[in-house]
């Protein structure tokens, strides 16, 4: 268990003196370099796990430690992701995922000297999610596919060993969204980062996921802990293989089990 | 203002659209293709004010000292161009004085106000409180304490025209995204760091919004200010004049008033929309 990068211990979470709990008797162990895919029911807490892990929250109960360290403040080894992106309206693509070099040690401290260089880097990763080109154009003009392109982008220009994803994917149609499964599986098999991917979409989970985990209905517990052993990287053909199609149908009936109880 | 994708967005209203739509998308249409229709609209409804004030006073005879005749009101604007030079420059200068120190201070105070949630609380009482204060009960108190002239009308220029502006900077700064945020902290920025980076890019169209308000408002502090206590400024000369019972002196005090505000207002429409294209994604 010391290899661990990520470790929750019976983690309880509640917001509000006398609300029930969020989360309840969480426990996890995630490796570094370990892509982690989580499901569960509306409402149970994944959103609220994320936040524990990138100490947005402290837990009410119970430790989390990440790199080794209890967190208690915000880590900021982490990139983050949402369904909505958060890119500035005033800012252009570029300036956009240049954000975080402003902002994260040692980078900010180095900006202003070695601007070119950072620029050159924020170019190749939007060239590696096919969005070169759109540098100078700002979110508004790009479409919904390619704004959370940019808005991964941004989570990962500074290099974060996590990367923390809610449900990026949730908005956009079912072509795009599966090209950009593609995009994140070829980000992370390059640059080795961890990912907790919380998600609705079961293929979602089975196509780019070492580790899936499927919530119970609030209060949230793990319930299920399940490999997935599929060989990378994972193809739309990999996802019309039987083991693929057995996972799925075996997620879907944790997640009916969960619903159901 | 928002960052949303386009799909959180309502949906267009899908099938038939009613008669009363119909009409008014075709009827924008036409006036967006006449442009030189549009350019002249506020012109042709000036003019027809003052004509129809003009038919009013003529054909019910009304005396010059009740209401004068707008053509009576130009030709003492004309008349009196000297002295309305003079009152008008002052006048100008107080508002614009006014309207400086309200804008600094009430950035200063939006910005405080807006990124606190214990400031805000603590602050927000006094304020509505402050603002509800009619400002000609204020004017007495500033003569008392500097005198009259100059520096009470630009003081009553600061205080009915700070409040908009913290509001609106307050706001732009309080109703930043929770999704933004956790992004931002999460990459270990400090308080400041979100102010600018995030929050005063984020204020600025709320800023420029508030700032047509602003200026309109210093402009009715000053006057206010010079009406009570001043030998100098429009105020005083509509007070003046109407004391003389000149009648289309006051209305041409009027009148010039109403074309500064109306020039400033235009000036600080500008401002706004060349800053916050981004915000009309335009
Ligand atoms: N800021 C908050 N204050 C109080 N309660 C909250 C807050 N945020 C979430 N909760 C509660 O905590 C529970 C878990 O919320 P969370 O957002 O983590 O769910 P979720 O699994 O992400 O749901 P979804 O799949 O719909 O996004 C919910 O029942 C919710 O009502
Ligand atoms: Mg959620």
């Amino acid at each position: 268990m010391s290899h661990a990068f990520i470790e929750l211990d019976r983690v309880r979470l509640r917001y509000r003196e006398g609300d029930d709990l969020a989360l309840e008797q969480t426990t996890m162990s995630i490796r570094e370099g370990e892509f982690v895919a989580v499901v569960g029911p509306s409402g149970c807490g994944k959103s609220s796990l994320m936040k524990l892990v990138t100490g947005l929250m402290p837990p009410t109960e119970g430790n989390v430690i990440v790199a080794g360290q209890e967190v208690t403040d915000p880590i900021s080894i982490v990139g983050m992701a949402f369904q909505a992106s958060t890119l500035l309206p005033w800012r252009t693509t570029l300036d956009n995922i240049m954000l975080p070099l402003e902002i994260v040690q040692p980078h900010r401290s180095r900006l202003r000297k070695h601007k070119a260089e950072y620029i050159e880097k924020a170019r190749t990763l939007l060239a590696e999610v096919g969005l070169s080109g759109c540098e100078d154009k700002f979110p508004w003009e790009l479409s919904g596919g390619m704004q959370q392109r940019a808005n991964l982008c941004r989570a990962l220009i500074h290099e974060p060993r996590l990367l923390m994803l809610d449900e990026p994917f949730g908005a956009l149609d079912a072509f795009t969204r599966e090209e950009l499964w593609d995009a994140l599986q070829s980000l992370w098999m390059e640059h080795k980062f961890t990912v907790i991917l919380v998600t609705h979409d079961l293929r979602e989970a089975a196509y780019l996921a070492d580790t899936i985990y499927v919530m119970s209905k609030r209060p949230g517990r793990i319930l299920v802990r399940r490999e997935n052993e599929l060989a990378r990287p994972r193809t739309q053909d990999t996802s019309f293989t039987p083991p693929f199609v057995d996972l799925v149908h075996e997620l879907r009936d944790e997640i009916r089990s969960v619903r159901a109880s | 203002m928002s960052t949303e994708p386009a799909v959180r967005q309502p949906p267009a209203p899908s099938g038939p659209m009613p008669p009363a739509a119909r009409r008014k998308k075709t009827m924008g249409r036409r006036l967006a293709e006449h442009d030189a229709t549009k350019k002249a609209a506020p012109w042709v409804a000036t003019i027809g004010l003052f004509v129809v004030w003009e038919m009013i006073c003529r054909g019910f005879s009304v005396p010059e000292y009740i209401l004068p005749t707008p053509s009576a009101s130009f030709v003492a604007v004309w008349q009196y161009r000297d002295a309305i030079w003079l009152h008008a420059a002052q006048t100008l200068y107080t508002t614009v004085a006014g309207f400086i120190i309200a804008v600094v201070f009430g950035v200063l105070l939006g910005a405080l106000v807006g990124s606190s949630k214990t400031i805000y609380d603590a602050l927000n009482p006094m304020l509505i409180g402050f603002n509800s204060v009619p400002k000609v009960a204020v004017v007495p108190i500033l003569v008392m304490w500097f005198g009259i002239g100059t520096v009470p009308a630009i003081l009553t220029a600061f205080l009915i025209s700070f409040f908009p502006i913290v509001v609106n900077v307050a706001t732009g700064l309080a109703t930043l995204e929770p999704e933004l945020r956790d992004v931002l902290r999460s990459l270990g920025a400090t308080r400041m760091d979100i102010l600018v980076k995030v929050g005063f890019p984020r204020a600025q169209p709320f800023f420029f919004a508030s700032l047509k308000i602003a200026i309109t408002l210093a402009f009715v502090g000053s006057v206010l200010s010079e009406t009570v206590a001043s030998n100098k400024g429009i105020g005083y000369l509509m007070m003046s004049a109407s004391s003389k019972f000149n009648m289309p002196l006051v209305f041409a005090g009027l009148m010039v008033i109403a074309v500064m505000g109306i020039v400033m207002y235009e000036i600080f429409n500008r401002i706004e929309m060349r800053a916050t294209k981004w915000a009309t994604r335009g």
